[in-house]
């Protein structure tokens, strides 16, 4: 039977007479712990932000005709020479348009489809915005607005004028902030836009839009998908890309196989379109876990350090406890226990000071070009590293304290009262 | 009463075999009964603290065996000799031990604390009874490194006797002392052999002492003389 009333208050007086020990082993714990939690939340944060930058309005399939040569050139299909080797010289693109072919029955298809949680079509197109005898290349994006906002934040990136009101007008546009702010054009003016073919239509500005990436901003504007199927003088069904969004981002890459198949076209999912953009989140979060790792271990150190100190001067202690009767066991856990303490007084004083911290953190300002919806420093308060780090201070504390502690246990009083 | 052998010793051999072989305690046997008075003497380094630690049950390094109450707690485990020696033996030390950072009465009061029969109040009165036995109740609370060391020998006294132990043993307890404090603890062993039915087997060079207990084993050379 073990007695956690004495063994408590034994280590209790133990700690409380060397407070200045005590205090730096668990201000060593609390340095670890609270630059975990710092460093964690943020980088999560960071991460998290990054997600929601590339990933939110990345489709987790995009469908589109990629223009590319034919897989089977006419002279494969001549029967004569079928078993001979043929070498064909400057092969070109096969003639054909940009459109998705089938493109109602794909889309009636994948809105059927339970696994998908939206699939909206994109109509792509090359152009000229003219600004006197200027004319600058650009991209006209066909879209279908509300359900752009639904899936894919589009609002997020509409940082002046609304999305609603493309949807309000007929001719409106959203413009590139970069388009905008070399052309000098602000919301109500009015752009000139030329086809590839030479037409010329006026459309008016009712946003601008900033992704955050110049390459972007500086080229690609919005408008409806009816008014830029209009302006191109293509029928209803003329879409040049399907964005599609899952409920489960895990069935991408099955349904972006099947499409290929079924339907002769390109589908790219979302873990091949981002794959490098995952090995930075993951490598982020190796060097955070590495460096708080490190931290605890040179915390573990110390603590290790002070007990073994402590066992040396308390041998007498150690002995006399013995002799009236407490058993190895009882002052194996009465330093055990003290290991804890410092674990728990010092981890739970690292959770407070880096929730703190990272509060701070989270109210500085941090505002940038190229990301206009962040305002302050991006930081994740999940609990769930709170919990890890409480368990990582008690754990590592336990594994620092056991060693001196086995040492207390095995301590002969006989030898220890001899020496006197 | 007092026929039964609360402490039997049974051909004990001890050996030290660091730095050299040497036969330090050679066939000791004898018995102490209840309530009986016993006290050691020998000249130094005949071996009487080795035997005491034996029998103490700290040491469990020797050879033969040795019967508590008429059992056998040699070849038992750690764990259950620190329960055998929390409860049944009180140890006075040739030095005076107490931890340094606890009060006077925290000291007396642990064992019992360890033990855990009573409540915290009457292990408190208990001990608060015991330093009153040995009129150091004064000193109660103070630091146990902040008292002389003749009160420090009379704490670990009161310390030896919280568990009510079958057997008290003690390496020159009153070594430190002056002969009026040694002449008290006397009496209070006297009177403790005799009300309370308490044995003592005592170590001492101070021959006054010695023959106002019942018996005296006189040692030497690792051997009983004469007991
Ligand atoms: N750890 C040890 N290793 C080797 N020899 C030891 C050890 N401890 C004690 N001895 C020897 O054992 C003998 C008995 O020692 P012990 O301490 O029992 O003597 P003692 O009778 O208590 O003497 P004193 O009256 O001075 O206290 C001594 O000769 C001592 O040198
Ligand atoms: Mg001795």
């Amino acid at each position: 039977m073990i007695n956690w009333r004495v063994i408590l208050s034994i280590s209790r007086t133990h700690l409380l007479t060397r407070i200045k020990q005590t205090a730096i082993a668990a201000l060593g714990v609390t340095f670890g712990i609270g630059t975990f939690i710092i460093l964690v939340s943020f980088m999560t944060g960071l991460n998290g932000l990054l997600d929601g930058l590339i990933l939110d309005r990345t489709p987790h399939v995009h469908i589109y005709n990629e223009i590319k040569p034919s897989e089977k050139q006419p002279v494969d299909l001549y029967e004569k020479i079928k078993n001979s080797f043929t070498k064909v010289r400057s092969i070109k693109p096969k003639l054909t348009q940009r459109k998705i072919h089938n493109a109602l029955p794909l889309m009636d298809q994948l809105n059927n489809d339970s696994r998908v949680k939206g699939a909206i079509p994109q109509l792509q197109a090359q152009m000229f915005y003219i600004s006197g005898s200027i004319e600058l290349g650009g991209n006209l994006v066909g879209i279908d607005v509300l359900e752009e906002v639904r899936l894919f934040n589009f609002g997020q990136y509409v940082v002046k004028g609304s999305p609603e009101a493309l949807d309000n007008l007929d001719n409106g546009i959203l413009i590139g902030a970069g388009v905008a702010k070399k052309m000098s054009l602000d919301v109500g003016n009015t752009v000139q836009i030329s086809t590839v073919r030479g037409d010329l239509f006026p459309l008016k500005i009712v946003g601008i839009y900033q992704s955050g990436l110049a390459e972007l901003d500086n080229v690609q504007s919005f408008a409806n998908l009816k008014t830029t199927q209009r302006i191109l003088g293509e029928p209803r069904n003329y879409f040049t890309d399907i964005n599609v969004k899952l409920h489960d981002i895990e069935d991408a890459v099955p349904m972006a196989k099947q499409i290929e198949k079924q339907f002769d076209l390109t589908a790219v999912d979302i873990k091949t379109a981002n794959a490098q953009f995952e090995t930075g989140t993951s490598i982020r979060n190796l060097i955070t876990y590495a460096v708080s790792i490190t931290l605890l271990i040179v915390a573990g150190f110390g603590i290790y350090n002070i007990l073994n100190m402590l066992i040396y001067e308390k041998m007498n202690d150690i002995a006399i406890l013995k002799a009236t009767g407490f058993s190895g066991r009882d002052v194996k856990y009465i330093f055990i226990s003290q290991a804890i303490l410092i674990g728990l007084v010092g981890g739970i004083l690292g959770l407070l000071i880096g929730y703190g911290i990272s509060v701070v953190i989270d109210n500085l300002p941090f505002e940038t070009e190229a990301l206009p919806t962040i305002k302050t420093f991006p930081v994740n308060y999940n609990p769930g590293y709170y919990i890890i780090g409480i368990t990582f201070a008690m754990v590592s504390t336990f594994l620092a304290g056991y060693l001196p502690a086995r040492k207390a246990q095995k301590i002969d009083p006989v030898e220890i009262i001899r020496g006197q | 009463m007092g026929i039964e052998n609360i402490l039997e010793a049974r051909e004990i051999n001890k050996y030290f075999r660091e730095p050299v072989l040497f036969h330090v305690l050679k066939d000791i046997s004898f018995g102490i009964k209840n309530g009986e008075f016993v006290s050691i003497m020998g000249k130094s380094g005949c071996g009487k603290s080795t035997l005491l630690y034996i029998l103490s049950t700290m040491d469990t390094d020797y050879e033969g065996e040795l019967f508590l109450n008429g059992k056998k707690i040699t070849g038992k485990h750690h764990e259950d000799l620190a329960k055998i020696r929390n409860q049944n033996i009180g140890f006075v030390f040739q030095f005076h031990y107490l931890l340094s950072e606890f009060t006077v009465l925290e000291n007396v009061m642990l064992p019992a604390k360890k033990l855990g029969l009573k409540s915290l109040q009457e292990i408190e009165h208990d001990a608060m009874e015991k330093l009153k036995l040995l009129h150091i109740d004064d000193q109660a609370k103070k630091l146990a490194s902040r008292i002389s060391g003749g009160q420090k020998q009379r704490v670990a006294i009161a310390r030896a006797l919280i568990n009510d132990p079958a057997i008290i043993m003690g390496d020159e307890p009153t070594g430190n002392l002056d002969s009026h404090n040694s002449e008290n603890v006397m009496d209070i062993f006297k009177a403790l052999a005799q009300e309370r039915n308490l044995s003592l087997l005592i170590v001492t060079h101070d021959t006054d002492f010695a023959e106002k207990t019942d018996r005296i084993i006189e040692m030497g050379d690792g051997r009983i003389l004469s007991s």
